[in-house]
C-alpha cells in the first residue's frame, strides 16, 4: 500500500478496527518516505499490522524493481522507527506453526515449549538446548505464511517480462464490473504451484506474460478466504471504484488477522 | 396471342344457388365452368407452347387422388422462359397469394374484377393470361370451396373453409371444385361446410370470419407475434425447404421460426445504459437524506431529549484510537439510527457496533423502550403458548387410540429454564439490525437461556440474512436472527464496561435481604463521578467496571430454580414414579455487577484486557482504549467524562485453538450386556448328533479313565458349556 493512498484504501477496506489512528496515518505518510531514502527502494508499501497483546507491530514492505524478487520486510512498533526483519526461512516457518495465542508485542519475548510432542522435540532440540523462539522469529514467519495464503493480485496488473522479472503493467486500467466478481481475475502473489500441473489445452489459453501465477479459482477450501475477499470487492463495487490498484488493497486484508494460531 | 376473355364465374349467394337445384345441378354448373376453364388452358398450351412439357404436368384434376393435388409439380404452370410483356414469368403465385391473404379477405379473392388476377387481365398484351388463368383460378378457387360466399366478391368465407382454402389456394390453386366421389367435396358445397349450421346467417359468418381472423391477428403480450403471422411464416418456410414428413418435425419448424424471429431490443446506434447494482444501494442511501414530515420535527421539540446519541462524537474518540468505520459510513449510520428513532417509540439508543458476515454484514443498534411500549411481542408468545397446548390435545388424542402402545420412554427431558422478562437480565435491551445503513431496521426476538448456552458450544460465520438456518451440533434452537442475538447478548455481558464510578448502584431498601437476588441489578449513572485521567485509566484495569451483568452458566443472568414446583407439577409427579431423585442444583452466581475488569481471568497467559493511550506524544488529550482480548473486536474508550463501547468483528470468542465442534455422543446402549442375553447360534442338528455320540463313546471309555480323558471330558464339558450358551 503506497502511503499516498492510505485514507482511501483504509475508507474502503475498513471492516472496524483497522489499527490505524490518525496519527499513525499521519506518521506513516512521512517515516515510509524516509525508509525509502533510506533503504534505496524503488518503492515502499505498507503491509499492515498485527496487534499483540501489550503493543501493535506495523510493517511495512520495500521492493526492488522486480516485484517478484524476496522482500525486505520492517517492522515498528510506533510507525516512526523501523528496524529489519530477517528473511524467512524454512524452518522459522515450520517453528513459529506449533506456537499459538497472540503476539505479545514484544520483540526481544521469547517463547518456551513446555507441551510439545516428543518427537518435534527430537527434531529441533539440538545441544540439548531447550526450545525456544524469538517473537521476532514468529512475526517473520507468520507475515510469511499471510502473504502466501493471501496475497492476491488483479491479473493482468503485473507482468512478467521474458528476462523473468515481473513489472507493474502501465495499461492495467482496472478489472471491469463481471470481472471483479470472478475468481478467476485474481492470482496470488507467490510461486505458482498449479501452473505446471494445467493440460495442454488450458495453457494454450494462457497468456504467459500475464497468467505467470496461481489463479484463486482452484483454492480449497473455498468458501471462507474468497468469500472475504468477495466481500472486500463487494466494497468496491459499492464504491464504483475501477480495481486499479487492487494489489495493494489485497495486503490490507491482513489488518484483520489476530495472528492466533 | 389471342385474347381470351377469362370465363367470368360469378358467385352467387346460397340462395340464388340454391335454385339450381341441389348439388346435381351444382355439379353441373362447377364441371362446365371447369371444363371451360380447362379448355381455354388447353388451347393456349397448345398454341402458344408447342414445346410444353408432355402431358403428365398438365393433368385434370379428376382422377387425381387428393393429396396428389398438393403437389406444387402437379400445377400446370404453363409458361416458363418465356417473357411477355416485360413482366416476370414464374411470379412467385405463393406470395401473391399471401399477399392477398396477408392484406385481408376482404379483397374478393374473385377472378372478376379485383384482385391480381383483375390486375393481370388489364395488362397491355394480355401477357400472362396463362399466368393469369390460375391466379383466376387460385382466386376462383374460394368460390367452390366457400361455400355459400355472397355475391360478386367472395369477402368472407367461413372459418374452416377459410382456414382450408388457405392451403387449398397455395397448393392446389389449379384444381377445380371436388367431384362428387372425393373426399371432402360435401364440404365445399354451399350450406354443407363444417360450421355451417353453427352460422345460419351468412352475416354472423361474416362477423365470425371477422372475429377469428382479429382472433388470431393477436399479438401475444410476451412475445410480440402473432399467430397469423406465425403460421404464415411456418409455412411458407416448409414450403421452401420442402423437408420430407414435414407434418412430423411441424412443431420443430414452428420452434425454429419462432427463434429466428428473436430481434434485440438495442438500437445498434447508441448503447443501453448499464444499470449497475452499486446504483440501487446508492438509492437506498440517498433516502436516508430526505427530512421526515412535519409531524416528526414538532414531536422531536416537544421531547426535549432527544433519544439519538451523538454517534459522531463517540466515532471521533474512537477513531483516535483508531478503531471505527470511515467517517461517511459513521454518518450514515448516523442517519439510520435517526430513522429508527423516529419510526420506533424509543427512549435510549445506542449504535452497538457492525458483526462482519459472509454475504453482507450488520449494524446493530442498541435500544430501549419508552415504558408500556412493548406489548407486541408478548402477544406472540401467547400464541406460541395455545399452539403448544392444541398439539398436546391431539397427542392425546392419539395416545387414546392406539391401543398397543410400546413402553413409554421414562425419559424426562431437563427442564425448560424460561427466559429472562423483557427490560431485566439478558434481554434488558432490544436490538435492532440492518444490513446496509438505509435499509429497514429488524428488530430480533429476544434471547433465551437454551440459545445461550447452545451459542457457547458452537462457532458459526454470519451469513448476513437473518432467516439463514444454523446448522450446528447441538442443534441450535433457533436460525441465524436468534443466534446473532445470543452472541450479542454474550458480548454485552462480556465487554461492556465503563470507568469506575459513572454508575453507581441505586439505593433501595430490602435489597441485600433477599434471598437468590444475586446482587443488584439497578444502577444509575452517579451525578458526582469525577473522571480520572486518561494515564490513570490506562495504568490499572481496576479503574474500569463492567455495567451489565454477566450471563451465568444457565443462559440467563438471575438464577432459576427449574426444580421449584407449582402445586400443578407437584401433584403430577406424586402420580408418576420417581425413577430418578432430581439432584439438588446448586444456585449459579456470577460476579456481581460492577466489578472491575481487574478480576477478569484471562486466556493461559493472554490477559482479558490490554488497554492503550491513543497518543503518547500528546497525554493532555489523550484517549484512554480498552480493547478485550476475549472477545476480538470489542473496544471501549473513556475520555473525561465520556466513554463508549463498541464492537467490530465477527462476533466470536477468541480460542486459542481451532474450534472442534462437539462430537455426538456414543450410541446409548439399548440394554445391558450379560451373558444372559449374549446370542449364541443354536447348535445344529449334525452338531448334537456329534455331541450325543462323543458323550456315548466318552461313557464307555470313561470307566479307563486317565488324565487324557478327563482332559478330553473338560474340553467336552466347556464345549457344553459354549454350546449351552
Amino acid at each position: 500500500m503506497e502511503p499516498a493512498a492510505l485514507p482511501t484504501a483504509l475508507q474502503l477496506a475498513a471492516s472496524g478496527d483497522t489499527g490505524l489512528s490518525l496519527e499513525k496515518r499521519a506518521a506513516l505518510g512521512a517515516s515510509l518516505l524516509l525508509l525509502q531514502r533510506d533503504y534505496r527502494f524503488e518503492r515502499v508499501w505498507f503491509w499492515g499490522c498485527i496487534q499483540g497483546v501489550r503493543g501493535t507491530y506495523y510493517i511495512a514492505q520495500g521492493l526492488g524493481p522486480d516485484l517478484a524478487a524476496p522482500r525486505s520486510r520492517l517492522y515498528s512498533l510506533n510507525c516512526v522507527e523501523w528496524s529489519l526483519l530477517p528473511p524467512a526461512t524454512v524452518e522459522m516457518v515450520e517453528q513459529a506453526a506449533l506456537l499459538k495465542g497472540l503476539f505479545q508485542g514484544d520483540p526481544s519475548f521469547e517463547y518456551e515449549y513446555a507441551e510439545v510432542n516428543a518427537e518435534d522435540d527430537e527434531r529441533f532440540l539440538e545441544d540439548g538446548k531447550e526450545l525456544t523462539i524469538k517473537e521476532e522469529n514468529r512475526l517473520v514467519a507468520t507475515i510469511e505464511q499471510i502473504d502466501r495464503a493471501v496475497g492476491i493480485i488483479p491479473r493482468r496488473a503485473f507482468m512478467k517480462t521474458p528476462l523473468g522479472s515481473v513489472h507493474e503493467n502501465r495499461n492495467f486500467e482496472g478489472l471491469s464490473l463481471t470481472e471483479a466478481k470472478k475468481l478467476s481475475s485474481y492470482f496470488h502473489f507467490t510461486e505458482p504451484v498449479n501452473l505446471k500441473n494445467k493440460t495442454l489445452l488450458e495453457k494454450a489459453d494462457l497468456d504467459p506474460s500475464t497468467d505467470f501465477l496461481d489463479s484463486l479459482e482452484h483454492d480449497v477450501p473455498q468458501a471462507v478466504k474468497c468469500k472475504y475477499a468477495e466481500n472486500l470487492i463487494q466494497r468496491f463495487l459499492w464504491w464504483d471504484i475501477p480495481l486499479k490498484k487492487c494489489y495493494q488493497f489485497g495486503f490490507l486484508l491482513l489488518f484483520c488477522f489476530w495472528s492466533s494460531e | 396471342m389471342v385474347r381470351r376473355p377469362i370465363p367470368r364465374v360469378k358467385h352467387r349467394r346460397t340462395k340464388q344457388r340454391s335454385s339450381a337445384g341441389g348439388p346435381a345441378g351444382r355439379l353441373g354448373t362447377a364441371t362446365t365452368r371447369t371444363a371451360a376453364l380447362r379448355k381455354a388452358q388447353s388451347a393456349d398450351t397448345k398454341q402458344a407452347r408447342p414445346k410444353a412439357r408432355p402431358a403428365p404436368q398438365r393433368r385434370s384434376c379428376e382422377g387425381l387422388l387428393h393429396h396428389e393435388r398438393f403437389r406444387y409439380g402437379a400445377l400446370p404452370i404453363m409458361k416458363r422462359g418465356k417473357k411477355r410483356g416485360g413482366r416476370p414469368l414464374q411470379t412467385n403465385r405463393r406470395e401473391e397469394q399471401l399477399g392477398q391473404l396477408q392484406n385481408g379477405v376482404e379483397r374478393p379473392p374473385s377472378g372478376n374484377g379485383n384482385g391480381s388476377g383483375s390486375r393481370r387481365s388489364t395488362q397491355p398484351g394480355g401477357g400472362d393470361k396463362r399466368q393469369s388463368l390460375p391466379t383466376a383460378e387460385a382466386n376462383s378457387r374460394p368460390a367452390p370451396s366457400g361455400n355459400g360466399c355472397p355475391g360478386n366478391g367472395c369477402r368472407f368465407t367461413s372459418v374452416a373453409s377459410e382456414a382450408e382454402g388457405l392451403l387449398g389456394r397455395l397448393a392446389m390453386a389449379e384444381h377445380g371444385p371436388y367431384l362428387p366421389h372425393e373426399p371432402g367435396y360435401g364440404l365445399y358445397q354451399p350450406g354443407y361446410g363444417l360450421f355451417d349450421d353453427q352460422t345460419p346467417d351468412p352475416d354472423h359468418r361474416m362477423l365470425a370470419c371477422q372475429n377469428a381472423k382479429a382472433y388470431l391477428l393477436q399479438s401475444s403480450l410476451t412475445s410480440g407475434l402473432n399467430l397469423y403471422d406465425h403460421l404464415v411464416n411456418v409455412l411458407t418456410k416448409i414450403l421452401d425447404e420442402r423437408p420430407a414428413n414435414p407434418v412430423d418435425i411441424f412443431e420443430n419448424i414452428s420452434k425454429d421460426v419462432k427463434a429466428a424471429q428473436f430481434q434485440k431490443k438495442m438500437d445498434t446506434l447508441r448503447d443501453e445504459h448499464e444499470i449497475l447494482p452499486s446504483f440501487e444501494s446508492a438509492e437506498i442511501r440517498r433516502n436516508l437524506f430526505f427530512k421526515s414530515d412535519a409531524g416528526d420535527e414538532e414531536r422531536e421539540e416537544e421531547l426535549g431529549e432527544i433519544p439519538l446519541p451523538n454517534v459522531m462524537e463517540t466515532a471521533f474518540y474512537f477513531e483516535q484510537g483508531g478503531i471505527g468505520l470511515s467517517r461517511d459510513e459513521t454518518y450514515l449510520i448516523f442517519l439510520a439510527l435517526k430513522k429508527l428513532v423516529s419510526v420506533q417509540p424509543i427512549q435510549t439508543c445506542r449504535f452497538w457496533g457492525r458483526i462482519l458476515g459472509r454475504e453482507k454484514n450488520y449494524i446493530i443498534a442498541e435500544v430501549q423502550f419508552r415504558e408500556g411500549e412493548e406489548e407486541e411481542e408478548t402477544e406472540e408468545e401467547e400464541v406460541i403458548d395455545e399452539g403448544d397446548k392444541r398439539m398436546d390435545e391431539v397427542e392425546d388424542e392419539d395416545e387414546e387410540k392406539e391401543k398397543n402402545e410400546p413402553p413409554k420412554s421414562t425419559y424426562k427431558p431437563p427442564p425448560v429454564i424460561p427466559k429472562e422478562e423483557n427490560g431485566t437480565g439478558a434481554n434488558k435491551h432490544v436490538y435492532f439490525v440492518c444490513n446496509e445503513p438505509g435499509e429497514p431496521w429488524v428488530k430480533l426476538p429476544p434471547v433465551t437461556p437454551a440459545q445461550i448456552v447452545c451459542a457457547r458450544k458452537i462457532k458459526k460465520f454470519f451469513t448476513g440474512r437473518l432467516d439463514a438456518p444454523i446448522v450446528s451440533f447441538p442443534p441450535f434452537p433457533g436460525n441465524e436472527a436468534n443466534y446473532l442475538r445470543a452472541q450479542i447478548a454474550r458480548i454485552s455481558a462480556g465487554t461492556h464496561v465503563s470507568p469506575l464510578g459513572y454508575y453507581r448502584f441505586s439505593e433501595e431498601e430490602g435489597d441485600e435481604d433477599e434471598e437468590g437476588g444475586g446482587g443488584r441489578d439497578d444502577y444509575e449513572e452517579n451525578p458526582d463521578f469525577e473522571p480520572l485521567s486518561a494515564f490513570e485509566m490506562v495504568e490499572s484495569l481496576s479503574t474500569w467496571v463492567h455495567h451489565v451483568p454477566s450471563i451465568l452458566k444457565q443462559g440467563r443472568c438471575v438464577w432459576f430454580n427449574p426444580l421449584q414446583k407449582t402445586e400443578e407439577e407437584e401433584g403430577e409427579e406424586e402420580e408418576e414414579e420417581k425413577d430418578e431423585v432430581p439432584d439438588e442444583l446448586q444456585q449459579e452466581t456470577g460476579p456481581p455487577l460492577l466489578t472491575p475488569l481487574s478480576e477478569d481471568e484471562g486466556i493461559q497467559n493472554i490477559p482479558a484486557w490490554t488497554v492503550s493511550l491513543s497518543t503518547r506524544l500528546i497525554p493532555q488529550y489523550a484517549v484512554a482504549i480498552l480493547r478485550s482480548n476475549r472477545w476480538p473486536g470489542a473496544y471501549a474508550f473513556a475520555c473525561g467524562t465520556k466513554f463508549g463501547n463498541i464492537y467490530f468483528g465477527w462476533g466470536h470468542k477468541y480460542s486459542l485453538g481451532n474450534h472442534t465442534p462437539a462430537l455426538p455422543p456414543p450410541v446409548q446402549p439399548e440394554y445391558p450386556n450379560g451373558p444372559e442375553i449374549r446370542e449364541a447360534a443354536d447348535p445344529t442338528v449334525e452338531e448334537e448328533l456329534a455331541f450325543k455320540a462323543a458323550q456315548e463313546q466318552k461313557a464307555l471309555e470313561g470307566m479307563e479313565g486317565e488324565e487324557e480323558e478327563e482332559e478330553e471330558e473338560f474340553e467336552e464339558d466347556e464345549e457344553e458349556e459354549e454350546e449351552d450358551d
